[in-house]
């Protein structure tokens, strides 16, 4: 489950406080495939800070997993995100620097609890099986460079589903590719969090994907902010 | 290990602004070490221009003096000693050995020594190192004329060849030339990398013989000289030297002829013992190197802002790279961390290129240093000194990590997940 309930989340902006999103309660349910939609503005930027812990919330309860990150400290919301939480930027998911297995393995790099859940599979090997399940799996060893938007995407999938965290969040993944690529790379997105039991959250401002989802939520309904 | 590799993978990523960097870094830090080498370097060359001498004895005066015109050749003596004082002491009990010098002329500006075959025999420099002849012959003639290398070497001269005597020290072709009695070059001493190469030497008798006729520092008039031919060791008396070099029998001794040296009843003389004298005159010329240490400590410096600023304008393009990182779950401290590991990283690098500089170059330019500045540099271990400034750079380089740090951790928490590009 995860639920936010009273949440408010203030700015200050030019020394003014302005609130950015407030919500009396928004529940997500584990397992399936929910879409929060929202036209810009409507808060999502702020929803998905305050999901995956990067924003604390002034007041309300943000529980994620059964746990509340609003108490948390800083460094207790990055170990949360990084046990827990995959993340799917809308574009320039990728470490320039990095090949692609490398920026896939990532996360079991830098967060022990990702890797131990591989089972004592090396992350290689772990990295290959789901960019195989994902199409990528021979582009493994390019530079991130040399990707197409649509692959480095997938590749951004991959690397959130390293080490089967629980929940996926993704930021408009597809909003840069076009309509087959689209479903495509959702369906696909789908099989991979269903074979890891992963719940997805997938944030969009694009109505016509939404009968593809279990559940839609319309963002504009939950936050009271008016910009 | 983690952000160190990633460190290192973000700068082999920016390979122009790393190298760059790395150079400036390595430039500064080798001027820094190749200093406190060449240092060290010149110090131990030039404590070892002479070596194995217990006494430098002349005439009453500075000591300062004393040592410069007896070992550098720099300089002159206000007064000299006389033939039978040196005799004195030769003949010693506690002397193991003497090497007299007889100075004041010159040829084309490298100073005439008059000595006698002792020299040959006894002087030596850096620890054990003895004159030996790269050509020809000892000095037997009155009028035989030993040339140091660098002598024969600008000169072109070789055995056989006349030369010109100059009464006085002068550049090129003095006032006062002995040259009613030329002398032949019989031969040139091999390379010691000392002021012994800047000299030619001549025997006693050949020094007296030059200035046999002279009188109150005045040449005999023309036709009043006596014919070069004439002159025989017989009829030839040394009456005086400048200086002489002594060696006890024991160290023990040293101290004890020093003082007796120094009260010398029938004349006043001053002796010195050629380690202190060295040792204080390389205090007063040490100011130049704490100067030269100081300009290179501000060179590296520079370097290490040139580091901080290029990591701080890379930090607006790389606030994308924070982003990724911190989904992922890279906290800001470990952000911190990995801009941290990249100056130490970088600082490291140039640290230690510029370590392989200094004895890159110094293999490379070993030669010509010493040929040109007579100083032999030794490829030496890095010394204590060096050492500290390589701990000093990289921990200077961790510090300076910090600022953009601390930029990209501040960008970090305020980008959270959105980077406006």
């Amino acid at each position: 489950m995860f639920v936010l309930e009273n949440v408010v989340k203030r700015y200050s902006l030019r020394g003014r406080e302005v609130i950015g999103f407030r919500a009396e309660r928004l529940e997500l349910t584990t397992g399936g495939y929910q879409a929060v939609v929202g036209p810009s503005g409507s808060g999502k930027t702020t929803l998905l800070g305050l999901l995956t812990g990067i924003l604390k919330p002034q007041s309300g309860v943000v529980s994620i997993l059964g746990q509340d990150l609003a108490p948390l400290s800083n460094a207790g919301r990055d170990r949360f995100r990084g046990v827990h939480i995959g993340y799917i930027f809308q574009l320039f998911n990728l470490i320039p620097y990095l090949s692609v297995v490398e920026n896939i393995v990532l996360p079991c790099r830098l967060t022990p609890e990702r890797m131990q859940r591989l089972r004592g599979a090396a992350p290689e090997q772990a990295a290959k099986e789901v960019a195989g399940r994902l199409g990528i799996g021979e582009l493994l060893h390019e530079p991130v460079a040399n990707l197409s938007v649509g692959q480095q995407q997938r590749v951004a999938a991959a690397r959130s589903l390293m080490g089967t965290p629980e929940l996926v969040v993704a930021d408009e993944p597809t909003s840069s590719l076009d309509f087959d690529h689209r479903e495509r790379f959702i369906e696909l997105l789908f099989e991979n969090c269903a074979t890891a039991g992963t719940t997805l959250i997938f944030v969009s401002h694009d109505r016509t994907l939404l009968p593809m989802f279990d559940r839609a939520i319309s963002l504009p309904e939950i936050n009271r902010v008016r910009t | 290990m983690v952000l160190l590799s990633l460190a290192y993978q973000s700068l082999k990523n920016r390979k122009l602004t790393t190298g760059l960097t790395i150079f400036s870094i390595g430039l500064s830090v080798a001027l820094l070490i190749g200093v406190e080498q060449v240092r060290l370097g010149a110090r131990e060359s030039f404590s070892n221009t002479i070596s194995q001498t217990d006494l430098i004895t002349g005439a009453r005066g500075g000591a300062l003096q004393l040592l410069l015109y007896s070992v550098f050749r720099i300089g002159s003596a206000t007064n000299n000693i006389s033939y039978d004082t040196y005799v004195h002491f030769q003949k010693h009990p506690a002397v193991a050995w003497t090497i007299p010098y007889s100075l004041g002329d010159s040829h084309r500006g490298f100073r005439v020594v008059g000595t006698t075959n002792d020299f040959y025999e006894h002087y030596r420099f850096r620890r054990d190192r003895r004159i030996e002849f790269a050509q020809g012959r000892l000095p037997n003639g009155i009028f035989d004329v030993v040339l140091g290398s660098d002598v024969a070497a600008t000169l072109q001269y070789k055995p056989g060849d006349p030369v010109t005597v100059t009464h006085g020290i002068s550049q090129g072709r003095g006032l006062l030339n002995h040259d009613d009695k030329p002398f032949r070059v019989v031969g040139v001493l091999a390379r010691t990398a000392t002021p012994v190469d800047r000299s030619l030497y001549v025997t006693l008798f050949g020094m007296e013989a030059i200035h046999a006729d002279w009188a109150d520092g005045a040449p005999p008039m023309l036709g009043e000289e006596t014919p070069a031919a004439k002159m025989t060791e017989q009829n030839l008396k040394v009456k005086q030297i400048t200086s002489f070099l002594l060696r006890a029998k024991s160290r023990i001794d040293t101290l004890r002829l020093q003082r007796e040296i120094n009260t010398f009843a029938d004349e006043p003389l001053m002796s010195i013992i050629p380690g202190v004298a060295l040792a204080e005159l390389w205090r007063t010329i040490g100011y130049a190197e704490d100067a030269l240490a100081v300009v290179s400590v501000f060179v590296l410096i520079v370097g290490l802002l040139g580091m901080l600023v290029s990591l701080y304008t890379s930090l607006n393009e790389r606030r994308r790279e924070m982003a990724i990182l911190r989904a992922i779950g890279a906290g800001p401290r470990k952000i911190v961390l990995l801009l941290v590991a990249e100056t130490v990283l970088l600082s490291a690098a140039g640290a230690a290129l510029g370590v392989g500089m200094v004895y890159g170059l110094s293999a490379a330019f070993q030669p010509l240093v010493e040929r040109h500045f007579g100083l032999y540099l030794p490829i030496q271990p890095l010394s204590v000194g060096s050492f500290v400034y390589l701990a000093a750079v990289v921990v200077a380089g961790l510090l300076i990590g910090f600022v953009p740090a601390v930029k990209a951790y501040r960008n970090a928490l305020a980008d959270g997940l959105s980077v406006r590009l």
